[in-house]
């Protein structure tokens, strides 16, 4: 069976910086996979390198089999952006914003046709935020503007769903809504790849975890990865007692 | 003298009709595009390459040709020089932008002194609206409905460039390109808008619409109505006011401009300095008289009212 995802022996440069080592990783349809490691070990790399905003200097990657360019025009990957990296001020309505997700199947000039205006009520239905559409997007707390993008990339219809952060700023209750979500969407078939630094919600989240460290040094179920070796050779001692603690 | 003798004076002079004409144009087309301008953060892009167009407009002109050719040429030469200085030296991009503009423009001004008729040059600095010819008009219009049409037609993938490049991206869009074709609709504009108020004071008009306007509404779509509604005004109000005080009519225009941001500043009703006070103490006021009268219906009204809008 074709991996949904493929990435095998990338390897990253920016200038002199090595960003990502030789990293392979495998992920079937319909899992969740959660992404852990520090700052600075690859992982938002990692991301750019499968929508192909970072060409590897060495390794491939595919994605259903295709490489990233066939993907991205297929629709196929869906992102959901850090929260620093949104310009939450933007003149944009949360149904302007799922609307993007529709542009790849519109024509020249991006109209939205009956089936487009479906797909977004429908996605927006999905993540519960039909009654704040109009809202602009910064009017949003910090879990609704997540699920904002998540419906996005249901818009989109994208088989793998790429989150980076998703829980930094969300609040317990709309974490596990968001974690809900993400269960019903894999159990539908989404391959979802998750970049989070909260650890003890990781086993209720994902199915399995990947520790990366520029490159994967362990790839299981989460009980497998989240254990205290490993974690220290990923973080260093004083940062698991910091990890716990949270 | 009655208010429509004030407006159709001016008007009975063909002169001061293509100099209306021009300004009408120039400050439409310049205020849709300041609308992505100033969500990108390409004001300071803005400046430097309506600044950095001069030398490539005179080049054009000494050569006989389009100055929308010299101007697009020398629009993307400002982009290459401040992405290579800022990308393969130590100097950050702010200062990469000073550099290369403030040089690309004192070529033009080396260029105008070295070139026969000098005045007419002059005009391109600061602007000559009362001296546009039929041809300089018949320009404008072309330059200005290429602009236009290119950007309305691909007006959502300009904003989706605008507020996540990366999803752009993702869905198999050209992030690159999208750029690349707003850098020369903007060096075209300058074109356009040089005639009316010259290469220095071009910025202004490709800035301030769209500032007022992101003041003024939380929706894109309504943006690229109030911009261009309200730079026509300013440009009308400027050249008319310019026309009975007898004073420099692409300055007039501009104060206009900056006059009118002043105001959606202070008095915008939901982004504006008093006017987000004066609605914030309306809601409190609401909410007040909601619990005096302590019926759940007025409350939540109340509040739905505060979070809405």
């Amino acid at each position: 069976m074709t991996a949904a995802l493929d990435v095998t022996d990338v390897t990253v440069h920016y200038g002199e910086v090595l960003a990502l080592d030789g990293a392979t990783l495998r992920l079937d349809a319909g899992r969740i996979c959660g992404l852990i490691g520090m700052n600075g070990s690859g992982k938002s790399t990692l991301f750019k390198t499968i929508m192909g905003l970072v060409k590897p200097d060495a390794g491939t990657v595919l994605i259903n089999g295709a490489p990233p360019a066939a993907a991205r025009s297929a629709g196929v990957i869906g992102y959901v952006p850090q929260s620093e990296d949104v310009d939450w001020s933007f003149p944009l309505s949360v149904r302007d914003v799922v609307m993007t997700g529709r542009y790849g199947r519109m024509g020249l000039t991006r109209r939205p046709r009956p089936a487009d205006r479906a797909a977004v009520e429908e996605a927006l239905a999905r993540v519960e935020l039909t009654e704040l559409a109009d809202r602009q997007i910064g009017q949003l707390s910090g879990g609704q503007k997540k699920r904002a993008f998540v419906a996005r990339g249901i818009a989109q219809g994208a088989s793998i769903l790429l989150l980076d952060e998703p829980f930094a700023g969300v609040d317990k209750r709309s974490e596990a809504t968001i974690t809900r979500l993400l269960r019903e969407l894999a159990a539908e078939g989404a391959t979802i790849l998750v970049s989070t630094h909260d650890l003890q919600a990781l086993p209720s989240l994902a199915d399995e975890a990947v520790l990366l460290m520029r490159r994967v040094l362990l790839h299981g179920s989460p009980e497998e990865v989240l254990t205290p070796d490993a974690l220290a050779l990923a973080f260093g001692l004083d940062v698991l007692s910091d990890g716990g603690s949270r | 003298m009655t208010l429509l003798d004030v407006l159709l004076e001016p008007l009975g002079y063909d002169f001061m009709v293509r100099a209306l004409a021009t300004a009408l144009i120039a400050s439409v087309v310049c205020a849709v595009l300041s609308c992505w301008l100033v969500l990108i953060g390409w004001s300071l892009m803005g400046d430097a390459v309506s600044h950095a167009v001069l030398p490539g407009v005179v080049l054009a002109y000494i050569v006989g040709a389009p100055f929308a050719l010299g101007a697009v040429v020398f629009g993307f030469l400002a982009v290459a020089l401040i992405g290579a200085v800022r990308d393969t030296s130590r100097v950050k991009e702010d200062a990469a932008i000073g550099i290369v503009f403030t040089t690309l423009f004192a070529l033009g001004l080396v260029l105008i002194s070295i070139t026969p008729s000098q005045t007419d040059l002059n005009h391109i600095i600061f602007g000559n609206l009362l001296g546009v010819s039929v041809g300089d008009l018949v320009q404008v219009v072309v330059l200005g409905a290429v602009v236009l049409i290119v950007l309305l037609t691909k007006r959502r993938d300009f904003t989706l460039y605008a507020f996540d490049p990366t999803h752009a991206h993702a869905i198999g869009l050209n992030p690159r390109v999208l750029g690349a074709v707003l850098l020369g609709l903007l060096a075209l504009t300058a074109v356009v808008a040089l005639q009316a108020v010259g290469v220095i004071l071009v910025v202004a008009m490709l800035i301030i619409p769209g500032a007022t306007a992101y003041l003024l509404t939380d929706r894109f779509s309504r943006m690229l109505l109030i911009a261009p509604a309200m730079s026509a005004v300013c440009a009308v109000v400027g050249l008319y006011l310019s026309y009975y005080l007898d004073t420099a009519s692409g300055g007039m225009i501009v104060l206009a401009q900056g006059t009118a941001f002043a105001l959606a500043y202070l008095f915008g009703p939901r982004h504006g300095l008093l006017g987000s006070r004066i609605a914030a103490r309306r809601r409190r006021a609401a909410l007040d008289r909601g619990r005096a009268s302590a019926t759940p219906s007025t409350t939540t009204r109340g509040q739905a009212g505060a979070s809405d809008t």
